[in-house]
């Protein structure tokens, strides 16, 4: 919110900087986001009173000037403006000086024009960087000439209203009450302890016949609702004091009474609108929900067609105003306007916001009673409109005021200082509390220890002794804090749970396996599925949707992690980087059923991928090794997935559940994303696979007889495959305590359509047995083997 | 008979000294002393001599046998310490070649960080409680003092789902389910992912915080700045310090934004801290009364403090990362950077 510096003035003797009040801001809770010297630009430029005016020598159109520059001295200036004459006072850049210029900073030097000499130059309002607002002359064509009151040599800034600076402040969002000058006001005497003026609010009503009664049909949604009644209206234009309070909060002028209404605005944060009582038809005001499908016109001339949800200002026929944010068309104030009726309102903060989103319509008015206004300042902000109205001159305030509630009632909270202390671990002075509390307006009552205060009635957010606790501690200041490491608290247990090292156990196993770990936002593109080629009734569509997402391409929450891997790849592959190894840990997001009706399950997933180095296998070792490290039984089977290569997939089984794939990328799709690298993904359920982590190590006991290896190499069909084998073996002999593959040989001696595949058996005894394994058995063991392998797969040994 | 066996041991020790190799050693070893060697034939043809006579030839036949094993021992012994000396030496390499490296992966810069908040304070007491990304209304805003109708809803730009469900924007989120569970005294940390609807340099539309919350008897805003003066000493540096200014979340009262001593410059000011020597880390404040009631807890028995701080931003302040989009477009040229 802005707040300029000369404003705030009016309400309290400020006798510091602007940047040591910045400071003051930031200790009790305002932070500046930015401070605005508004003279920055225009520097070197005095008043300088014309004392002749020639004809240039060489240039028709050139006037050269002798200028009283005050204690700058007499100057000479040479000029193409028109609008200059002996006696006239005017802004004079002299050499060295600054001055706007086409949206830049312009420097001022001594120079010649057509061969005379030129110290400077006259300023138009817009190298001065202000308008009429700021002062009256500064939009003609050609020189501003001043008030003829100014004196000669005097700084430009100080004249023309530029020597201010604006506070940009940041208002949290429990303090509506500071979105106007004068609620900053109050904080700034409350920080630096100096009094508080008010401002003035006094009027001398006229008696009238006329009323305009105001009902509301919806009290929660205006729980007050001021309106005046003023006789007598002559628009005209605002003074310039008011115009320049208006500009320099960056709004322009219109005429003397919707000015008001936007001063007061800006001065108490109270939105206010004028109607024209000539246009209020039926001589009433009505606030109610709008009728579906009606419409209303805006001060803007924007057509809106509203629901139930926004609530209307209506006089007896029609609606004249879209309540909280902006006035009709139909009512405007206009040259003509004789009779004006002012409405200062309170209206529901979560209203007006869904008005002004449904329809994205936003005003002053509508951004302040989102933050909420508060009940009180409704007839305060009346008070002050009219007596500006009167002190202006553009209306007679009449005695015919309607209000729908009265003054809210203070609150008051009971507490006691050591509460407050409490809470804050200090002891902060019994009279300092009660003192930074009377400086914010709380009254006080102190009996013993306790403590009642009465709430001011704009701080609508204050309702405990927390509240105060921090009013306090703000102003105190938090220097005061004296840190204690958890003196009082008591010893408890700390850190992860079993799952979350299983976790971090399992991120560290893929990092030591050579891989990258990815993060990802949990939303992609519902394109991404198509990408995939997954078919129409494909579970994984079935995605839970964003209703306001950034963009289409981050609109459903992911159902699996592929597609997001799949991206990082790609993403890799063209910036250059042609290998690599990526995995990521996340949550997928599957619903019971769409639109949601309940928290959808979220299952973690681990997905790996990898790109231009190894294939199918290397993912495979390290989905091995993952399994390993959690002494899991994983199977991998021949399957299909759409986006993998359909002869390099596996589904991976724990047990009987399927829980993921491995597979090579498509090539299809690899074409289509122009991935000439082989590129492999693996995707794991691992909300099912940490159900089957080991969870102690169990010990077993050590055999009391060696094992004994033995070598199998057997041929069989190129379809025959290594799980069949292996199954076979282990079927075929319970003293097989392992059978790895160590190789598999193709030649035309083996055999077309063949392959020859060697195993390394490991034979143990039986726990119990009372002698180690004889060649005799083993090879009895060796033989039945090889008799199954043959009978079943039609392998033949080597 | 005595002349043979003098040239015999003769023959065999000439044998056992002329043999270049282990092999050669080996078959003269065997020509001599095998079962069907020379030395053996001896005995065997000891059947030929008179009966008185053989004790002493026997005697003697089996001293030269012991004399050649010896013999042979020794030449054995010294070839092998020749041959592995030849050994040694051939498989000789250059030790100043480059060692060969095994590639490993990393963490996540985010992962690391979270890694190190959670060690900090599980250390003093604190356990790790993970809620959903995906929270209804009530457990997002409700429960946390923030009704349907407050500005500071406006806060944050909320992603929603559904009317009642949307994606946390806080982990914040999390301090109900806990305290819904557990009662006091406890110590909580809840990291994880959040969203919001922003976009931008230093605002990714998912992001990861980290939500504290200590609720016990006798909390006061003393022992908040104390602990965390105690974690940015060990996150950032051992001189950091904390300091606390007044701020507005709904779930506290008082609120507090803290700002850590720059690291970079020692708190003199620099381009890092835009020259105020203080860098704005997190919020924090002591627990609202109502939320602590919302969760069946009485206020007037129990007070405590909450804090949350954004892992990224950390991160991004602690490894000197220019923008957040880097943390999710998973370039292995920036992730190779993070490692152990």
């Amino acid at each position: 919110m802005i707040v300029p510096f000369s404003w705030l003035k009016d309400y309290v003797d400020i006798d510091i900087s602007a940047e040591e009040l910045q400071e003051k801001l930031f200790s009790c809770g305002f932070e500046v986001e930015e401070l605005t010297y508004l003279g920055k630009d225009v520097t070197g430029v005095a008043v300088g009173e014309i004392l002749s005016c020639e004809k240039h020598p060489d240039a028709d159109r050139l006037t050269v000037c002798k200028v009283n520059c005050g204690a700058y001295g007499e100057k000479q200036i040479c000029t193409a403006a028109t609008n200059v004459f002996v006696g006239a006072k005017v802004p004079c850049a002299l050499d060295g000086a600054t001055v706007l210029h086409e949206g830049g900073v312009q420097k001022i030097k001594t120079g010649k024009l057509r061969g005379v000499l030129s110290d400077g130059m006259f300023c138009s309002g817009e190298e001065l960087g202000i308008n009429d607002d700021y002062y009256e002359g500064a939009e003609v064509n050609g020189i501003l000439i001043l008030d003829a009151s100014v004196t000669a040599g005097e700084d430009i800034r100080k004249i023309v209203g530029i020597d201010d600076y604006l506070f940009d402040i940041a208002v949290t969002a429990n303090r509506p009450d500071c979105q106007s000058i004068f609620g900053m006001a109050r904080e700034v005497a409350a920080v630096l302890k100096k009094p508080l003026r008010a401002p003035e609010t006094s009027y001398t009503p006229v008696n009238t016949q006329v009323k305009i009664p105001v009902s509301v049909e919806e009290l929660a949604l205006c729980p007050r609702y001021v309106g005046h009644y003023v006789a007598d209206v002559v628009i005209g234009k605002s003074p310039q004091w008011l115009r320049r309070r208006l500009a320099l909060c960056g709004l322009r002028s219109v005429s003397d009474i919707v000015d008001i209404t936007n001063f007061v605005l800006l001065e108490l944060g109270q939105p206010m609108h004028a109607f024209d009582r000539n246009f209020l038809q039926g001589g009433k005001i009505v606030v109610r929900r709008a009728k579906q499908g009606e419409k209303i016109v805006t001060l803007d001339e924007k057509e809106f067609t509203l629901s139930r949800e926004n609530l209307l200002i209506c006089d007896g026929e029609r609606g004249v105003a879209l309540a909280g944010i902006m006035g009709g068309l139909n009512s405007e104030i206009k040259a003509e306007t004789r009779e004006v009726f002012f409405e200062a309102a309170k209206f529901a903060r979560d209203s007006v916001r869904k008005t002004s989103r449904a329809l994205g319509q936003r005003s002053d008015s509508s951004a302040r009673f989102e933050k909420g206004i508060d009940a009180y300042t409704c007839a305060f902000a009346m008070d002050r409109a009219l007596h500006l109205t009167q002190k202006l001159g553009c209306g007679k305030p009449t005695c015919y005021r309607a209000d729908t509630a009265a003054d809210p009632a203070p609150k008051t909270i009971r507490t006691s200082f050591e509460k407050i202390n409490a809470l804050l671990g200090i002891e902060v002075p019994q009279e300092e509390v009660v003192a930074i509390l009377n400086r914010l307006f709380f009254t006080t009552a102190v009996k013993g220890g306790e403590l009642t205060v009465t709430v001011p009635l704009w701080r609508e957010d204050v309702d405990g002794y927390p509240d105060l606790a921090e009013e306090v501690i703000r102003m105190y200041g938090y220097e005061h804090i004296k840190p204690t490491f958890l003196q009082n608290a008591t010893v408890t247990h700390g850190g992860l749970t079993t799952a979350q090292k299983q976790e971090s156990k399992c991120k560290n196993i893929l990092k030591e396996e050579g891989y990258f770990e990815a993060l990802n936002y949990s939303f992609y593109s519902p394109k991404d599925f198509d990408l995939m080629r997954l078919s129409a009734s494909a579970p994984e569509r079935k995605a839970v949707k964003i209703l306001n997402p950034i963009g289409e391409d981050l609109s459903v929450m992911r159902t699996f992690l592929a597609p997001s891997m799949l991206g990082n790849i790609v993403r890799n592959v063209r910036r250059g980087n042609d290998s690599g190894k990526l995995f990521e840990l996340a949550n997928v997001y599957r619903a019971e059923e769409l639109p949601l009706r309940e928290l959808p399950e979220e299952r973690k997933h681990l997905v790996l991928g990898i790109w231009g180095e190894g294939d199918f296998f290397d993912l495979k070792g390290a989905v091995e090794a993952f399994a390993q490290a959690f002494e899991l039984k994983l199977k991998f089977a021949a399957g299909e997935r759409p986006f993998l290569h359909p002869g390099i997939t596996a589904i991976v089984y724990a047990g009987e559940k399927e829980a993921g794939y491995l597979g090579e990328l498509h090539p299809e799709i690899a074409e289509e994303l122009a991935l000439e690298k082989k590129v492999c993904l693996a995707e794991l359920d691992y909300t099912l696979l940490e159900k089957k982590f080991a969870k102690d190590i169990r010990y077993h006991h050590l055999p009391k007889f060696p094992d004994v290896q033995r070598d199998l190499a057997v041929v069989v069909k190129e379809e025959v495959t290594c799980a069949e084998l292996e199954d076979c073996i282990l079927r075929a002999c319970k003293a097989v305590k392992r059978a790895e593959l160590f190789d598999v040989y193709r030649s035309a001696q083996v055999g077309a359509g063949k392959k020859s595949v060697a195993f390394r058996l490991t034979f143990s005894p039986e726990e119990k047995a009372e002698k180690p394994l004889t060649p005799e058995t083993t090879e009895a063991f060796f033989r039945k083997i090889v008799g199954n392998l043959g009978h079943n797969l039609g392998a033949e040994l080597r | 008979m005595q002349q043979d066996l003098e040239q015999m041991q003769k023959e065999a020790e000439e044998a056992a000294l002329s043999a270049a190799d282990s092999r050669s050693l080996y078959e003269a070893k065997t020509k001599f002393l095998g079962r069907t060697g020379l030395v053996t034939a001896l005995l065997k043809g000891m059947k030929d001599l008179a009966a008185e006579a053989r004790p002493a030839f026997g005697k003697k036949v089996n001293e030269l046998r012991e004399k050649l094993e010896a013999k042979f021992a020794a030449c054995e012994s010294a070839l092998k310490a020749k041959e592995l000396r030849q050994k040694l030496a051939e498989e000789r390499v250059d030790v100043t070649m480059p060692g060969r490296k095994g590639k490993k992966g990393t963490l996540h810069p985010v992962t690391r960080i979270k890694n190190q908040l959670v060690d900090i304070f599980a250390g003093m007491g604190f356990e790790i409680y993970e809620g959903p990304e995906i929270e209804s209304d009530y457990y997002n805003f409700t429960a946390l003092n923030t009704p349907a109708d407050h500005p500071a809803r406006d806060m944050q730009d909320t992603f929603y789902l559904s009317e009642e469900f949307l994606l946390r924007t806080q982990t914040s989120a999390g301090q109900i389910r806990y305290m819904e569970k557990k009662k006091p005294p406890f110590k909580m940390l809840s990291p994880g992912k959040v969203f919001r609807s922003d976009e931008d340099a230093t605002h990714s539309p998912m992001f990861h915080q980290m939500e504290g919350l200590v609720v016990d008897k006798g909390i006061t805003l003393c022992d908040l700045q104390g602990m965390l003066n105690e974690f940015a000493r060990t996150m950032f540096s051992e001189t950091s310090k904390t300091r606390l200014r007044p701020s507005y979340f709904p779930f506290t009262e008082p609120s507090v934004e803290v700002d850590v001593s720059c690291a970079s410059c020692g708190g003199k000011g620099c381009s890092l801290c835009k020259g105020t020597g203080w860098i704005e880390v997190l919020g924090a404040g002591m627990v609202n009364r109502r939320v602590l009631e919302n969760c069946g807890i009485d206020p007037d028995e129990y007070t405590g403090f909450a804090f949350g701080m954004g892992v990224e931003r950390i991160a991004m302040l602690k490894y000197g990362i220019n923008n957040i989009k880097l943390m999710t477009e998973n370039d292995v040229r920036f992730l190779e950077q993070f490692k152990d």
